[in-house]
């Protein structure tokens, strides 16, 4: 098995720094050939080629577009979420630091055809290099007329300006996210509205992640038709992996959606360090479930990974081998969810602290069968009463772990320490 | 730089906060913002006192306590934690004489702990200041750090 690289086919090939050799390399073209369609059109190819986010909840791409383009204010906000924050998740900086203009030429494009007349990149402070690069590369867009008043030419304006995050997990969460932009803590709002009908300064907003402006200008370029063929009904396209953990070569691979978890660790992975077996694989990063080896064929799709109640995340696979303990694993998610969670939803603030007491529990061999009874339903009034993304999905490798890994528990709970 | 000279480089939006607050903690030696600063920055942006302290308290970047000079951060999560055979916290805190969340005497530096670097392929990984080490080692930890002090 091969990679197919569409977003990532300029990765090692360019220089990131020369927009020149952006451009030769098939940049800037399709923001010209957009430019000459009907902004309709361009909604029209989204649609077709049922591109849906890649940020991790898998949203159409198309909806929120249209949904932008109908609001009549003179003010419209495109962002881009740069915010990449989840353990086991470094595609969104691999897109910034090798290829920067082709976010900044997706970002133009969607635009250009929601009516869209302010850009900002929110990307996480952590990110030096990706901020300084970025910034570079939107200077050297405007010299060339990408970017600022009457682009190559055209009635349309638009320019990006690109901000810092400040040590936030929960502000790669959509309306955390617009707070933080407004100069206020990285607390989410109650839905509906959406951003994209009341967003930064209520103003309509339509956030994307950094992978998906950077699939624009490829559906440009090959049609929505002929992108939605590449991948699965309901996953159309190809997706950048993370993959790290215990694998011989760790690193950032696109595939085609459909491919087998099993086929990325081994064929692109080069199977697992030293030949050691896998004792679990965490999917989409620390919000996502936690699989045993005998799961790895199936296939990443959107709908396949619907059973775990959760979402696919944004394209982590983080390998663990036999020498891990699954409580220890358990404990590093759960805290980090402590550390992260905004606070604003009793259930996040105080579940996730209890949760870590519960799995301390597991470690030091002195729980009991009512343990795991507490955790799965903590777990579960922590996914269903949370406001946002984060206490949604954060339960996840606990609800799993129980469904898959219950022997484990079993074993700590039959083999108390003594004493 | 003196925080004058920070803010008039700002617009008087209440918007612009965090990135004052980025700005001039990171031109501070000692990277932290003061009680009297504080003061300052909302009276400049026309906004409460509160208002800069909740998004001092919120965000991790920042401190209203003192720290080095270098800020050692170290990253805590699963795909580092797992792709190392050394306890890379244990090694920095005995060779600094200090414990995590702590300053040394000669205010050099400042070990933390963060979230993850998105550094996951290089693992495992620290951030000193802006700049990230990746593939640590003991030895290669130590090396890192007596640069840091070579430059002192």
């Amino acid at each position: 098995m091969n990679e197919m690289k569409l977003i990532s086919k300029r990765f090692g090939k360019i220089n990131p720094l020369s927009i020149d050799e952006y451009i030769k390399f098939d940049g800037y073209k399709n923001l010209k050939k957009a430019l000459s369609m009907e902004k309709i059109e361009i909604i029209d190819e989204v649609q077709k080629s049922y591109l849906r986010g890649r940020g991790g909840a898998g949203f159409p791409t198309s909806i929120k577009m249209m949904g932008l383009a109908k609001e009549s204010n003179k003010e419209k906000f495109i962002i881009c979420n740069a915010d990449e924050g989840e353990p086991g998740n470094f595609k969104d900086r691999y897109l910034m630091e090798n290829d920067p203009h082709q976010i900044i030429e997706g970002m133009i494009i969607v635009a250009f055809a929601t009516g869209g007349t302010k850009g900002i990149i929110y990307v996480r402070g952590e990110y030096q290099k990706s901020i300084s690069l970025l910034k570079w590369s939107i200077d050297e867009a405007r010299k060339f007329g990408y970017l600022g008043k009457n682009i190559l030419g055209s009635k349309f304006s638009f320019d990006i300006e690109v901000r810092s995050g400040a040590g936030s997990y929960v502000c790669g969460e959509e309306f955390a996210l617009i707070e933080s932009l407004e100069g206020k803590p990285g607390r989410t709002r109650v839905k509906p509205p959406f951003p994209t009908q009341s967003g930064i300064n209520n103003k309509p907003t339509l956030i994307n992640n950094v992978e998906t402006f950077s699939t624009i200008p490829t559906i440009i370029e090959i049609g929505g038709a002929n992108f939605s063929k590449i991948g699965t009904p309901s996953s159309t396209g190809t997706k950048l992996i993370s993959l790290s953990g215990n694998v011989k070569h760790k690193g950032v691979f696109e595939i085609p959606f459909g491919v087998s978890i099993r086929d990325v660790i081994y064929e692109l992975g080069g199977g697992i360090e030293n030949d050691r077996k896998i004792k679990l694989v965490q999917l989409g990063g620390a919000c996502g479930p936690i699989i045993p080896e005998y799961m790895l064929d199936m296939i990443i799709d959107f709908d396949r990974f619907e059973e775990f109640e959760s979402k696919t995340g944004a394209g982590a696979i983080i390998v663990i081998d036999e020498r891990f303990d699954i409580f220890t694993i358990l404990l590093k998610v759960v805290r980090f969810f402590q550390h992260e969670s905004c606070g604003k939803c009793t259930p996040c603030r105080e579940g996730h602290i209890q949760l870590g007491n519960l799995i301390e529990k597991f470690i030091e061999r002195k729980a009991m069968m009512q343990d795991i009874v507490s955790l799965e339903s903590l777990a579960r009034v922590i996914h269903q009463a949370s406001l946002c993304g984060l206490g949604q999905t954060s339960p996840t490798a606990i609800i799993s772990s129980l469904r898959y890994f219950r022997d484990d528990y079993i074993d700590r709970i039959e083999h108390p320490k003594r004493g | 730089m003196i925080l004058k000279e920070i803010l008039q480089k700002y617009p008087k939006k209440d918007d612009q906060l965090i990135e004052i607050l980025l700005d001039y903690q990171s031109a501070k030696s000692n990277h932290y913002i003061s009680k009297e600063e504080i003061i300052e920055i909302a009276d400049y942006l026309g906004i409460p006192e509160s208002k800069v302290c909740s998004v001092l308290s919120f965000y991790t970047f920042f401190s209203v306590k003192p720290r080095g000079k270098h800020i050692i951060q170290v990253c805590k999560d699963v795909p580092c934690y797992v792709s190392s055979n050394i306890d890379i916290l244990k090694i920095i805190e005995t060779e600094l004489g200090i414990l995590v969340n702590e300053t040394t005497p000669n205010q050099q530096f400042t070990l933390e702990f963060t979230s993850c670097l998105g550094c996951c392929d290089v693992g495992p990984v620290m951030r000193i200041n802006d700049k990230i080490y990746t593939h640590l080692t003991a030895d290669k930890i130590k090396a890192i750090l007596s640069e840091y002090r070579v430059n002192m």
